[in-house]
């Protein structure tokens, strides 16, 4: 008997946006559910722009997006209500409290208050928040605003979760503190979508890890299935995440200029 | 000014052109008849009052600009780390406000002066000096008086009081007389006190210093000398003392950024989408500064027409008609700052465009959160109105949430994607939306007042004031 089907998180079949040119290139992207995806890519390859698609901040020229089967252009209210965004940059109200940040974002959710609230209680607890929990974030770090951000982003407990660079800026505690959450989140059966330019990372907590330049979804897998696609796995032996990526983008054709 | 599309340049041009006529208009009608006046003592008691006037004005625009250079990092490490000396690059800072804020007064007060140039002769150009030494001197005030703010409370709480004091400078003096005019003439006009005998009886004689000014405004060139050298000494005063110590006045200020504020804690509360989403507005809104001293001074303003209400109480209510207007103009004044915080001036953009949230039920929710908060600032005087002339609190009503909606409509036109802290460029980012705001809310409180006296002539106030919003939509950038 054949091994089931596993379930489809996220879905993109021809998914196309142009500017000057193309940034994202007929890409065809499929995440599972429970798995920790690492989108990786150099500078201007198009991860942001395929991310903010997914997340609905962004409209395809062309393609189609499909969250854990709902199709997210059709029924973006019934996708977002499962999918979580975090970018890079924390964007959080100033004259809010985190408490008051997590009230807010259950209630753009609909999720209910006693259930939130125990949610929130202990997200904030995780992230070595709970002792600033009612104070305003004018006056937090970046490592704070961006550990209440992601707070924000989980407290309506999504299926899907996308982050953009979430460890930018952080510095090892906070870091580490970020990376047990999505391990945990992970674990319990959500799926992580996330770009990030801190290789190790990707190395060390994705599942798979997908590479796109140009627009364009170029490698795909494990990193042992990434190692064997640069044909040097024999000559590099257990090359890091660092070379086997280097390689990759390396042999990857441009697109031509217009 | 055009939010980027050259074909409302010319556009733009066009309205600026009718503007400015049009302002020039309402300059004869109000300063036509003065053009020929000459140096007897009423003229010199006006003309000083008038001076008084806007001079607190300006030093509340200027305290607004000091304030703003002390609170904002910008260029300040660049300053701090570079050889130049902090002491001279400061001295530019100070008399680039002062500079600043001559030219905005100059700008301000030109249809007047040019219409008394037009009709009295050359003499009235001296009135654009003595504007931009009452500008250089009013820079200078609100240097000294933030500094003493520093030295008094401290940098963390001068940020607001600062505001607070501005606000205050700038509508005390002109409340004040409209308050006397209230009590002695029954009138809301600001100048009625100010042509009293009494006042000319018991004013200082015509060789008296104080008059100065005024004579340098008519022309008088020995004045004008005297008013100009007595400005520079005294910005050149403030430069002196003050520039020294700005840096360090400015780094500290940017320290109160990192002091921490708790709010009370309370369970989770259950709300809608478009629940959370007005109580989020109405809480930013409530902790934000500028809608503090934005608030006191449209409350301060309202101050005359309150006592107005108060002493006429059981009269006919005849005379209150002049109270409609003012409470239409505060509400659409007020009511385009707060819509641009809550359309333009949202701080999570992303995370309420990812929201399961229809993105109209968002726009819904945060113009509820505008109109409803108008609502409960203005109702009060409305009810009271009620008591006395239920004719004139309908009309009132009525124009407060017009006059709000269209504000609010127009923020809606040119909205942007920025911060809140951005709050205070709103008003450069869009001139067209500035001067629509402006017109909107002129058109909307004439047609209160005239709907309120019983004159179908309403109508054309209010016809000029939808011909506004129309071409607001014609021109604004989501129409391109």
């Amino acid at each position: 008997m054949g091994q089931p089907a596993r379930p489809i998180a996220l879905a993109t079949r021809g998914l196309c946006k142009r500017y000057d040119r193309p940034a994202v290139d007929n890409l065809d992207l499929t995440i599972y559910g429970g798995e920790f995806y690492s989108l990786l890519g150099p500078n201007g390859a198009g991860k942001t722009t395929t991310l903010r698609m997914v997340a609905g901040l962004l409209k395809p020229d062309a393609g189609s997006i499909a969250i854990d089967g709902i199709d997210a252009l059709a029924d973006p209210v019934a996708a977002k209500q499962i999918t979580a965004w975090l970018s890079d940059e924390p964007m959080i109200y100033d004259r809010l409290t985190p408490f008051e940040y997590l009230e807010f974002v259950a209630g753009l959710w609909r999720i209910d208050a006693t259930v939130a609230e125990r949610s929130a209680n202990e997200l904030l607890e995780w992230l070595g928040l709970a002792a600033h929990a009612h104070e305003r974030c004018e006056g937090f770090s970046k490592g704070m605003r961006q550990k209440v951000a992601l707070a924000g982003a989980l407290v309506h407990n999504p299926k899907v979760i996308i982050l953009d660079e979430p460890l930018t800026g952080l510095d090892a505690g906070s870091a580490r503190q970020v990376k047990n959450v999505l391990k945990e989140r992970v674990a319990a059966g959500g799926t992580v979508i996330m770009t990030t330019h801190i290789l190790e990372v990707a190395e060390r907590m994705a599942d798979r890890i997908g590479v796109i330049a140009h627009g364009r979804l170029i490698a795909e897998g494990t990193l042992e299935e990434l190692r064997r696609m640069t044909g040097k796995d024999q000559v590099l032996g257990a090359a890091s995440l660092e070379d086997t990526f280097l390689a990759l983008v390396g042999d990857a054709p441009a697109v031509a200029a217009e | 000014m055009t939010a980027g599309r050259r074909h409302r340049a010319r556009t733009a041009a066009i309205a600026l052109i009718v503007f400015a006529a049009f302002m020039h208009l309402l300059a004869w009608s109000m300063v036509g008849p003065y053009a020929n006046a000459g140096a007897d003592k009423p003229t010199l008691v006006t003309m000083t009052g008038c001076l008084l006037l806007s001079g607190s004005l300006l030093l509340s625009q200027a305290m607004e600009s000091v304030t703003r250079a002390f609170y904002t990092r910008s260029d300040l490490d660049l300053i701090l780390a570079s050889p130049i000396s902090p002491r001279k690059v400061f001295s530019v800072r100070i008399a680039r406000i002062a500079g600043s804020v001559a030219l905005i007064a100059m700008l301000l007060a030109s249809p007047f002066i040019n219409v008394l140039v037009l009709l009295g002769g050359a003499r009235w150009l001296a009135a654009y000096g003595v504007v931009a030494a009452m500008g250089a001197v009013a820079a200078a005030f609100a240097v000294a008086l933030t500094v003493a703010l520093f030295r008094l409370i401290g940098p963390k709480r001068t940020r607001l009081i600062a505001q607070i004091v501005a606000a205050v400078i700038g509508a005390a003096f002109v409340i004040g007389l409209q308050v006397v005019a209230i009590l002695s003439y029954g009138s809301l006009s600001r100048l009625a006190p100010l042509q009293s005998k009494w006042l000319i009886a018991h004013a200082p004689g015509l060789d008296s210093a104080m008059w100065l000014p005024a004579r340098a405004v008519l022309g008088d060139a020995g004045a004008l000398t005297m008013v100009t050298a007595a400005s520079l000494v005294i910005l050149g005063l403030a430069v002196a003392v003050f520039s020294v110590r700005f840096g360090d006045h400015a780094t500290a200020a940017l320290g109160v950024s990192q002091t921490v504020v708790r709010q009370r804690s309370r369970g989770f509360r259950r709300r809608s989408p478009g629940a959370a989403l007005r109580h989020k507005e109405w809480t930013l809104l409530l902790r934000d500064p500028w809608l503090v001293s934005q608030s006191l001074m449209q409350i301060l303003y309202l101050l005359p027409p309150a006592l107005m209400l108060w002493l006429s109480f059981g009269e006919s209510g005849t005379a209150l008609v002049v109270v409609v207007p003012v409470v239409v103009m505060a509400a659409g004044q007020l009511a385009g700052g707060l819509a641009w915080l809550s359309i333009s001036g949202e701080d999570a953009p992303d995370l309420v465009a990812t929201a399961p949230i229809a993105s109209r039920r968002i726009i819904v929710a945060k113009v509820e959160a505008v109109i409803g908060g108008i609502a409960i600032v203005f109702a009060p005087l409305v009810a009271a109105l009620g008591f006395v002339s239920p004719l004139a609190a309908m009309v009132c009503g009525l124009g407060v949430l017009i006059a709000a909606a269209s504000a609010t409509q127009i923020q809606l036109c040119f909205r942007v994607q920025a911060r809140r802290s951005q709050f205070r460029r709103r008003q450069t980012s869009s001139r067209i939306a500035t001067f629509a705001e402006a017109f909107s809310s002129i058109g909307w409180a004439g047609a209160a007042v005239l709907a309120a006296s019983g004159s179908w002539l309403a109508l054309f106030p209010a016809v000029i004031a939808l011909g506004v919003l129309g071409g607001v939509r014609l021109v604004s950038p989501r129409n391109s």
